[in-house]
C-alpha cells in the first residue's frame, strides 16, 4: 500500500517537472541543429528569441493567473520595464562588461530587480483587491506604466545616467547617447539576445516557477487560491503569499523583458500595450490555468501560428482567433482530453494517472466502509 | 496563572445586568472565556450576550434550532466577523484587534459546516498547509530547494501522515482532496484544524452527513484528540447523541442568546429548552 503511494506521489509532481525540462531542452537542440544544418527559414530563426521571451511571460504569469488564481491583465507593463531597465543597464555596462552574454545577463538580472520592485508596490494596493476588480486594475497598471515610459527619457554621457521628462532636459554632453527617448522608445541598443540566453532563460524561469508550486510558500498560495477563508482560519496571510507570487511573476517578466529589448535595435513602449498582456493571457488561458507545459506549447504555437499564417493575408487574424476557438473547444471536450490523456500517458510509458488513482482511492473507501 | 486562579472560582457572570444565567461549575482552568460577544448585522442582532466559558481539555458543544447563531459565534471566535460588542480571551490574552490568521496563530483552529478544503491539493499537502507554521525554511530554500528544504519537507510528511494516522487516512495521503468522500473530507478538516497546533479548536457539525455507526467513531475520535492533544474542543452538533455522548458542558442557543447553560444532564431536562426545541404545549 505504502509503496503504491510513494509512486503516485513521484508523477504528480516529479512528471511534469522533467517533463517542461526535457521538452524544451530537446526543442532547443533540435532548433541549435537545424539552424547549424542551415534548413531553417530566416523567419523562423528571427522568432526563436521571441518565442523564449513569450515562453516566460507566459510561464510567469501562470503563477499569477493559474497557481495563485488571480487575473492579472497588466503583465506587459512589468515586461516593458524589464525591457527599458535592461537596455540601460546593459548600455552603462558596456565598457565594464565588454563580452556580450555576461553581459546579457547582468541586464537581465537588474530588470528583474527592477520590475520585482515595480511589481511589489503595485501589489501593495492591487492585492487588497479581489477578482475582477484586481483585473480592471492591473489593467490600469499595465496602461499606467507605458504612459510613464512614454514621458522618460534617459540619457549617458561621460558624467554618468541622466533622467529628465524631454531630450533637452537631458543636458547631455555633446558626446552623450540617449538611451531612452520617450515615445521613440529605445533606439540604437547593441543586440544582445540569443537563442542560447533565451533558453537558458526558460530553464530558469521553470526553475524557480515549478520549485515554488511544490515548496510551503507554494502550497500556501495554491491553498488561498483554492479556500481564502480556509487559508486564514489556518494562519496564512492571503496578502502575503499573493505578493509573493506577484512579485516572482513580474521579476520573472522583466528578465524576459530585457531579453526582448536586447534582441532589437529599437524598441518602442508602444509595443507593450494592452494587445500585448491579452496576448499573453491568451498564451496562459489556451495552455491550461496551472499547466506550465501547457504555457510553453501555447505560446510557442501561438507565436509561430501569425507568421505561418501569412499567406492568408489580410484574413491572417481571422484564421488565427477561429484556430484560437478550435483549440478552445478541443480542450475543454472532457471525451477528447480524455483520449489525450490516454495517449500521453502511453507515451510516457506511466499508466498511473492522476484520475485514475483518484478513483481508485474511491473505489477503496468505499471497500473500507464496507468493512 | 495568578489571574487565572481567581477566575477558577468565578460561577456567576461579573457583567452587571447582562445575564441571569448562571456560570457552570467547571472543574477546569479557562482557557476561552467569552464575555457579551454580540454582533449585529444591520439592525439584526445576530449574536447577543453571548458569555461562555471553555475549560482547559473540556469538550464543550453548542446547540440550538437552525439560525440559532451558533456559526456566528465560531466566526466571532475566529474574527471572521469582528464582534459588534463584548470580547473574548484566549488563554487570558485579550483577543480584541485580531484577525483571522492571528487568532489561529494565538490558538484558535477551526472545521467549516460547509467543507472548505483545498480541493486541488492533495490530502497530505493539505495537512502541510496546516502545518506551515511549523516548517521552518525561507522563499530562498522553497525556491533552490536547499538541504533545508528536504529535511523539513520530508519531516513535515512524516507529521502529515501521523496526523492523517488519527482518522487511519494515510492511505488517502496522495489523492486530490476534492475527490475524498464526504465524510473523510470532514474528518481531513479536523486533521487540518490539530496540523495548526490549537489550544482551542472548534468543529463546526462534525458529524454532518455521517451514519450512525460513523458518528460513533468519530465521538472515540474526538475524546481520543482531547486526550492526545490535551486542547479544549467547542463543537456544534445537531446529533443529540454525541452532543450529550461527549460534552461535559454545555450552552443552548436561541435567537442569537443563550437560554441555557449546564451539563448534559441538566440541559435535558430543562424545561426552556425543550420549549425551543419543541415549541410551547398548548393550554387545554
Amino acid at each position: 500500500m505504502k509503496e503504491k503511494t510513494k509512486k503516485i506521489r513521484l508523477t504528480s509532481y516529479g512528471r511534469n517537472a522533467a517533463l517542461s525540462y526535457g521538452l524544451v531542452t530537446i526543442a532547443f537542440i533540435v532548433m541549435t541543429i537545424l539552424n547549424s544544418a542551415g534548413i531553417t527559414t530566416n523567419s523562423l530563426r528571427g522568432q526563436l528569441v521571441p518565442i523564449c521571451v513569450y515562453i516566460v511571460l507566459a510561464v510567469s504569469l501562470n503563477l499569477v493567473v493559474g497557481i495563485s488564481g488571480e487575473l492579472s491583465l497588466g503583465h506587459a507593463g512589468f515586461m516593458s520595464i524589464g525591457a527599458f531597465s535592461g537596455v540601460v543597464a546593459s548600455a552603462c555596462l558596456a565598457k565594464t562588461i565588454p563580452a556580450a552574454m555576461p553581459r546579457l545577463f547582468v541586464a537581465m538580472i537588474v530588470a528583474g530587480i527592477i520590475a520585482g520592485i515595480a511589481g511589489f508596490l503595485i501589489g501593495i494596493p492591487v492585492l487588497r483587491l479581489r477578482g475582477d476588480y484586481l483585473a480592471i486594475v492591473t489593467l490600469a497598471f499595465g496602461e499606467i506604466i507605458r504612459n510613464i515610459l512614454n514621458v522618460i527619457y534617459i540619457g549617458l554621457d561621460g558624467a554618468g545616467l541622466h533622467v529628465a521628462t524631454s531630450v533637452e532636459g537631458l543636458k547631455l554632453w555633446p558626446t552623450g547617447q540617449v538611451l531612452l527617448n520617450g515615445p521613440m522608445g529605445a533606439t540604437g541598443i547593441q543586440k544582445l539576445s540569443t537563442f542560447t540566453a533565451g533558453y537558458i532563460l526558460i530553464m530558469f524561469t521553470l526553475f524557480v516557477v515549478q520549485n515554488l508550486i511544490n515548496s510551503k510558500q507554494g502550497r500556501a498560495i495554491m491553498a488561498i487560491r483554492d479556500n481564502r477563508i480556509a487559508a486564514e482560519s489556518v494562519g496564512l496571510s492571503a496578502t502575503h503569499f499573493k505578493m509573493t507570487a506577484f512579485v516572482t511573476s513580474a521579476a520573472l517578466a522583466g528578465m524576459a523583458g530585457a531579453l526582448f529589448g536586447l534582441n532589437y535595435s529599437t524598441v518602442a513602449p508602444v509595443k507593450f500595450n494592452f494587445n500585448t498582456s491579452i496576448l499573453i493571457l491568451v498564451f496562459v488561458v489556451l495552455g491550461g490555468m496551472g499547466n506550465i507545459v501547457g504555457s510553453i506549447i501555447s505560446a510557442t504555437v501561438l507565436t509561430i501560428l501569425p507568421e505561418a499564417l501569412r499567406q492568408f493575408a489580410d484574413y491572417r487574424m481571422l484564421a488565427y482567433a477561429i484556430v484560437l476557438i478550435l483549440v478552445m473547444l478541443a480542450t475543454n471536450n472532457m471525451e477528447l482530453r480524455a483520449l489525450i490523456d490516454k495517449y500521453t500517458a502511453k507515451i510516457l510509458g506511466i499508466f498511473k494517472k492522476k484520475n485514475k488513482s483518484s478513483a481508485d482511492a474511491d473505489l477503496e473507501t468505499m471497500e473500507g466502509g464496507q468493512n | 496563572m495568578a489571574k487565572n486562579n481567581t477566575k477558577f472560582e468565578t460561577k456567576l457572570v461579573d457583567y452587571a445586568g447582562h445575564s441571569l444565567i448562571p456560570e457552570r461549575d467547571m472543574g477546569h482552568f479557562p482557557v476561552l472565556e467569552m464575555r457579551n460577544l454580540g454582533i449585529d448585522f444591520g439592525g439584526l442582532t445576530a449574536v447577543d450576550n453571548f458569555t461562555f466559558t471553555l475549560g482547559k481539555t473540556e469538550i464543550a458543544g453548542l446547540i440550538g434550532p437552525n439560525g440559532a447563531g451558533k456559526t456566528t459565534v465560531f466566526n466571532l471566535l475566529t474574527k471572521v466577523y469582528q464582534p459588534t460588542r463584548g470580547t473574548f480571551l484566549l488563554d487570558g490574552q485579550d483577543t480584541a484587534g485580531m484577525n483571522t490568521v492571528k487568532i489561529n496563530q494565538a490558538g484558535i483552529a477551526r472545521t467549516f459546516q460547509n467543507i472548505r478544503l483545498f480541493d486541488k491539493l492533495t490530502v497530505e499537502e493539505n495537512v502541510k498547509v496546516g502545518l506551515h507554521h511549523d516548517i521552518k525554511y525561507g522563499l530562498a530554500s522553497g525556491i533552490f530547494h536547499s538541504p533545508s528544504y528536504r529535511k523539513k519537507e520530508k519531516e513535515a510528511r512524516e507529521r502529515a501522515l501521523d496526523l492523517l494516522s488519527i482518522f487511519d487516512m494515510q492511505k488517502f495521503a496522495d489523492v486530490p482532496a476534492g475527490s475524498l468522500p464526504y465524510g473523510a473530507q470532514r474528518r481531513l478538516e479536523i486533521v487540518r484544524a490539530l496540523a495548526t497546533n490549537p489550544k482551542v479548536l472548534l468543529l463546526d457539525e462534525p458529524a454532518a452527513g455521517m451514519n450512525p455507526s460513523e458518528t460513533a467513531e468519530l465521538m472515540e475520535n474526538i475524546a481520543q484528540i482531547r486526550d492526545k492533544f490535551q486542547i479544549s474542543i467547542l463543537l456544534i452538533e445537531h446529533d443529540m447523541n454525541l452532543v450529550m455522548g461527549i460534552c461535559e458542558g454545555i450552552a443552548v442557543l436561541n435567537y442569537g442568546k443563550i437560554i441555557a447553560k449546564g451539563t448534559p444532564a441538566e440541559i435535558q431536562s430543562n424545561p426552556v429548552v425543550i420549549e425551543a426545541y419543541l415549541g410551547k404545549k398548548k393550554e387545554a
